[in-house]
C-alpha cells in the first residue's frame, strides 16, 4: 500500500517509503538508516524527486527554527526545515521579503534549495539559490560543511539545485528584499496570441519586477498562446490599508472520484477565464497572498484530480526558437485535448543560475498540469520532451514524475560532474530512475 | 511583559508554547539539559520577538541543582511571575513492569523531582504574593492502565499534588494550573503508531498558552480529552478489566 502521509503534491506516483525518521535537532548527524535516505520537508515537489520508494525518509519539518534576523540588513539565518510562509509571516511586518517565491509559500527552505526554486521575478532576481549567503550539509558519513559561493564553491554549486541528493541541508543564511509594505501595483492586459505575450514580456521586463501570464491551453490556430498577461512591482507604503488577518484557508474536502479537470470541463471553462472581463486591461492593488500564492488559498486543492493524480510539465526552451517551439508544444496539448487551468508562461531573464543542476536558464517557460489518464498523457508528455530536446531546453525535475533518463541527461548535461558530489548515502525515487540505464 | 521560567524548554510541547509567550514580547529564562539544543531555541525565540531569553543547564533529576537554576532564573530576569514545568520522560512500560529499578526512575523524573522543583516555586511565589505554576502532567493520571501505569501512577501523584497545592495557595495570589494533554505526535511519542487522536505540538502549545492567559486551573488539551478521561474513569472495572486500554 502506498504511503498518502509522505505523497508528493501530484500524488502520483505511488510509493511506500521502508522507514521515516524526523530531524529535529541541527547538531546531530543525519539519522542513522538502513537504507538510503532522502530529506523530506513539505511534500510540495510534484513528481518522485522527494519520494524514496524502499527508502528511509528524513523528516525535516522538525528543523523549523530561526538562527538570525538582522532587521537592518534583511539577512536572515534559519534551519532548513522552516517554511516560507514562516519567513514571510516574520518578516512582512519588519518590511521585508523573499528575495525569490514560487507559487506556493508552503515549501522549506531546504526543499527551495534542493530545487533551486524561481518565481515571477526571474529576470531580474535569478533563482532562490542566488540569495542563499551560505548553507550546511550535513553529509551521511558525519562530514559537516559549510558552502557558499566562496566557501567551498563546489558543494554549494552542486547542493543548490542538487535535489536533496548531496546530503541534508539543516541551515541556511538568506538575503530578504526590501519592501514598504504588503501590498502589491498589479497591471493585468488580455494578450490575444503568443507574439503578443512575447512583445508584453519584453516591454515589461524593464521596469516590472514581477511579470508571469496565465494561457488559454486549448486554444488554437491563431490564438494559440492567448491568455492574460500580469506585471506587478511591490506598491509605496503611501495609503496603504493595514495588513489583513488572514483566515484558515478552506479545503478541498475530498478526493474525488474521478479528475473534476476532463474533457467536459477543461475548453469552455479555459474559454471563460480568457474571457472573464470585458475590459482587456486594468490596473489594481493586491495584497501579497492572493498576488503571489492563489492556489495556497484552497488547502488540498490537488484532490481535485482524482484518485490516479495528475503530472506537472514545465519546461523551458532557448530564446532563438520560442515562438515556434512553445507553439508547437500548446498545439500538441490542445490537440489532445490534456491540460488543465492553470498554463503559465513566463520569458526566463540571462541572470546565471548557482547550482550545477539548477533548472532556470534563458528563454521561455511552461508549466501546466495534465491529470493523470494513464498512457495517454505518458505519450503526450513523452512527444512533449521531443519538442524540447530538439530546440535544446529542459524540464524541470522538482515537477517531474517520468521524463526518461537519457531525456534527463540532455537536460542536464552536467549530471555525471553532479553525480560525483551525490551523498552514497542518499538516493530518491527519482534519482534511480534517470539514472537506471546510465553508465 | 511577563517574566517566564520553562523547565523542559526544548521540549516539543514547551517549545511551540514558548513561541507563543515570544510573540507576546515576554522575558524567557531556557532550562533543558543540553546546551546546544537550549541555543538553538533560544536563538528562535528571540527572532521571534521574546524580550530576553537566558539559558542554564541542568538535569532536573539531579534535586540539589533546583535551587541554584531558580536563583540565575530570577537573577536574570529580575524576578518570576510564571514557571512552566514541561519536562518528563514516556518510559517503556514493559521494562518498568519487568524492572522495578526502571519503575523507580521513571517516578523519580516525573513525580519525585517535580514535586520537589513545584515546592521551591510555590514557596518563593507565595513569599513574593504572586504568580503561575503551571505544570504538564498527562491524560495518563486520570487512571492506571496496564498500558502504561507506571508513568501514569507518577503523573496521578502530580495531579493531586498540584490539586493540593492549589488548595494551600488559594488567596495568596498564587495560580496553579494542571495541563493534561492527550496523545501528542512529537520525539517522546516517535515510536507509536499515529492515530487520529494525535495531536500535533503546536496545537498544545498553543492552548497551554491560552490556558496561562486566562489563568485556569486545569486545561485538557485537546479539549475532546476531558469527555474521553470521564468515560474511562466512569467505566466499572468488570468493563474496564476487558478494555485493551
Amino acid at each position: 500500500m502506498a504511503d498518502s502521509a509522505h505523497a508528493s503534491w501530484g500524488r502520483y506516483p505511488a510509493s511506500r517509503p521502508a522507514a521515516v525518521t524526523r530531524a529535529t535537532d541541527r547538531h546531530r548527524a543525519v539519522p542513522e538508516a538502513a537504507t538510503p535516505v532522502l530529506a523530506y520537508g513539505n511534500g510540495r515537489s510534484y513528481g518522485d524527486s522527494c519520494l524514496n520508494n524502499g527508502g528511509t525518509l528524513v523528516e525535516t519539518r522538525g528543523l523549523d527554527r530561526f538562527i538570525a534576523f538582522d532587521p537592518a540588513t534583511g539577512v536572515l539565518d534559519c534551519e532548513a526545515g522552516v517554511l516560507l510562509a514562516e519567513i514571510l509571516a516574520l518578516a512582512v511586518p519588519q518590511g521585508w521579503f523573499l528575495p525569490v517565491t514560487p507559487g506556493t509559500q508552503y515549501v522549506t527552505v531546504g526543499g527551495a534549495i534542493a530545487n533551486d526554486v524561481h518565481g515571477k521575478n526571474h529576470h531580474v532576481a535569478g533563482t532562490f539559490g542566488r540569495h542563499v549567503h551560505e548553507l550546511e550539509l550535513r553529509r551521511t558519513d558525519g562530514d559537516c560543511l559549510h558552502c557558499s559561493r566562496q566557501l567551498n564553491a563546489d558543494w554549494f554549486a552542486a547542493t543548490v539545485g542538487g535535489l536533496g541528493l548531496t546530503g541534508l541541508v539543516t541551515r541556511a543564511r538568506i538575503g530578504l528584499r526590501r519592501i514598504e509594505g504588503p501590498y502589491m501595483d498589479v497591471d493585468t492586459r488580455r494578450f490575444d496570441d503568443l507574439d503578443t505575450f512575447l512583445k508584453l514580456s519584453a516591454a515589461a521586463d524593464d521596469d516590472h519586477e514581477y511579470t508571469v501570464a496565465w494561457t488559454d491551453c486549448t486554444a488554437r490556430g491563431s490564438a494559440v498562446g492567448r491568455g492574460w498577461f500580469m506585471q506587478a512591482n511591490h506598491k509605496p507604503a503611501l495609503g496603504q490599508k493595514p495588513d489583513p488577518r488572514r483566515r484558515g484557508a478552506p479545503a478541498f474536502p475530498f478526493t474525488t472520484p474521478v479528475s473534476m479537470i476532463n474533457r467536459a470541463t477543461l475548453r469552455p471553462l479555459n474559454t471563460l477565464y480568457f474571457h472573464r472581463r470585458w475590459r482587456s486591461a486594468w490596473r489594481d492593488t493586491q495584497h501579497y497572498q492572493p498576488y503571489f500564492y492563489p492556489l495556497d488559498g484552497i488547502r488540498h486543492w490537488n484532490r481535485a484530480y482524482g484518485p490516479t493524480g495528475f503530472l506537472q510539465y514545465q519546461c523551458v526552451v532557448p530564446h532563438a526558437d520560442a515562438r515556434a517551439s512553445i507553439t508547437e508544444l500548446l498545439e500538441r496539448i490542445a490537440a489532445a485535448g490534456a491540460g488543465s487551468f492553470l498554463s503559465v508562461l513566463k520569458v526566463f531573464g540571462d541572470v546565471p543560475s548557482p547550482g550545477l543542476m539548477s533548472f532556470p536558464r534563458p528563454g521561455v517557460t511552461l508549466a501546466l498540469d495534465f491529470p493523470n489518464r494513464g498512457r495517454p498523457t505518458f505519450e503526450l508528455l513523452d512527444a512533449l520532451d521531443g519538442v524540447v530536446m530538439a530546440a535544446g531546453g529542459g524540464v524541470y525535475p522538482a515537477k517531474d514524475a517520468r521524463m526518461s533518463g537519457a531525456a534527463f541527461r540532455q537536460y542536464f548535461p552536467e549530471w555525471r560532474h553532479f553525480s560525483s558530489y551525490v551523498d552514497p548515502g542518499v538516493s530518491s525515487s527519482f534519482w534511480r530512475r534517470v539514472m537506471e540505464e546510465a553508465q | 511583559m511577563r517574566k517566564i521560567l520553562i523547565v523542559g524548554a526544548t521540549s516539543a510541547i514547551a517549545e511551540q508554547a514558548a513561541r507563543r509567550f515570544a510573540a507576546d514580547g515576554d522575558a524567557l529564562f531556557l532550562v533543558g539539559r543540553r546546551a546546544d539544543r537550549l541555543e538553538a531555541v533560544a536563538d528562535d525565540l528571540k527572532v521571534r520577538g521574546a524580550h530576553t531569553t537566558g539559558t542554564h543547564v541542568m538535569d532536573a533529576d539531579d534535586l540539589a541543582a533546583h535551587a541554584p537554576m531558580l536563583d540565575a532564573a530570577e537573577a536574570a530576569l529580575g524576578g518570576l511571575d510564571t514557571v512552566l514545568v514541561a519536562y518528563g520522560t514516556l518510559p517503556d512500560q514493559a521494562a518498568c513492569a519487568a524492572e522495578p529499578a526502571t519503575a523507580v526512575a521513571a517516578w523519580h523524573t516525573n513525580a519525585v523531582s517535580q514535586i520537589a522543583l513545584l515546592t521551591d516555586v510555590a514557596n518563593r511565589f507565595e513569599r513574593q504574593g504572586h504568580g503561575l505554576i503551571a505544570a504538564i502532567s498527562s491524560v495518563a493520571g486520570d487512571r492506571g492502565r496496564a498500558s502504561n501505569y507506571v508513568y501514569g501512577s507518577a503523573k496521578a501523584g502530580l495531579n493531586a499534588f498540584l490539586d493540593g497545592l492549589r488548595h494551600r495557595l488559594f488567596g495568596s495570589g498564587v495560580q496553579v494550573l494542571t495541563i493534561r494533554p492527550g496523545m501528542v505526535d512529537t520525539p517522546m511519542t516517535a515510536e507509536f503508531d499515529k492515530g487520529p487522536l494525535f495531536a500535533s505540538p503546536e496545537k498544545v502549545g498553543g492552548d497551554i498558552h491560552k490556558a496561562i492567559g486566562k489563568r485556569r486551573a486545569v486545561c485538557y488539551t485537546p479539549g475532546f480529552w476531558w469527555l474521553i478521561m470521564t468515560v474511562i474513569q466512569s467505566l466499572p472495572r468488570a468493563v474496564f478489566h476487558r478494555t485493551q486500554l
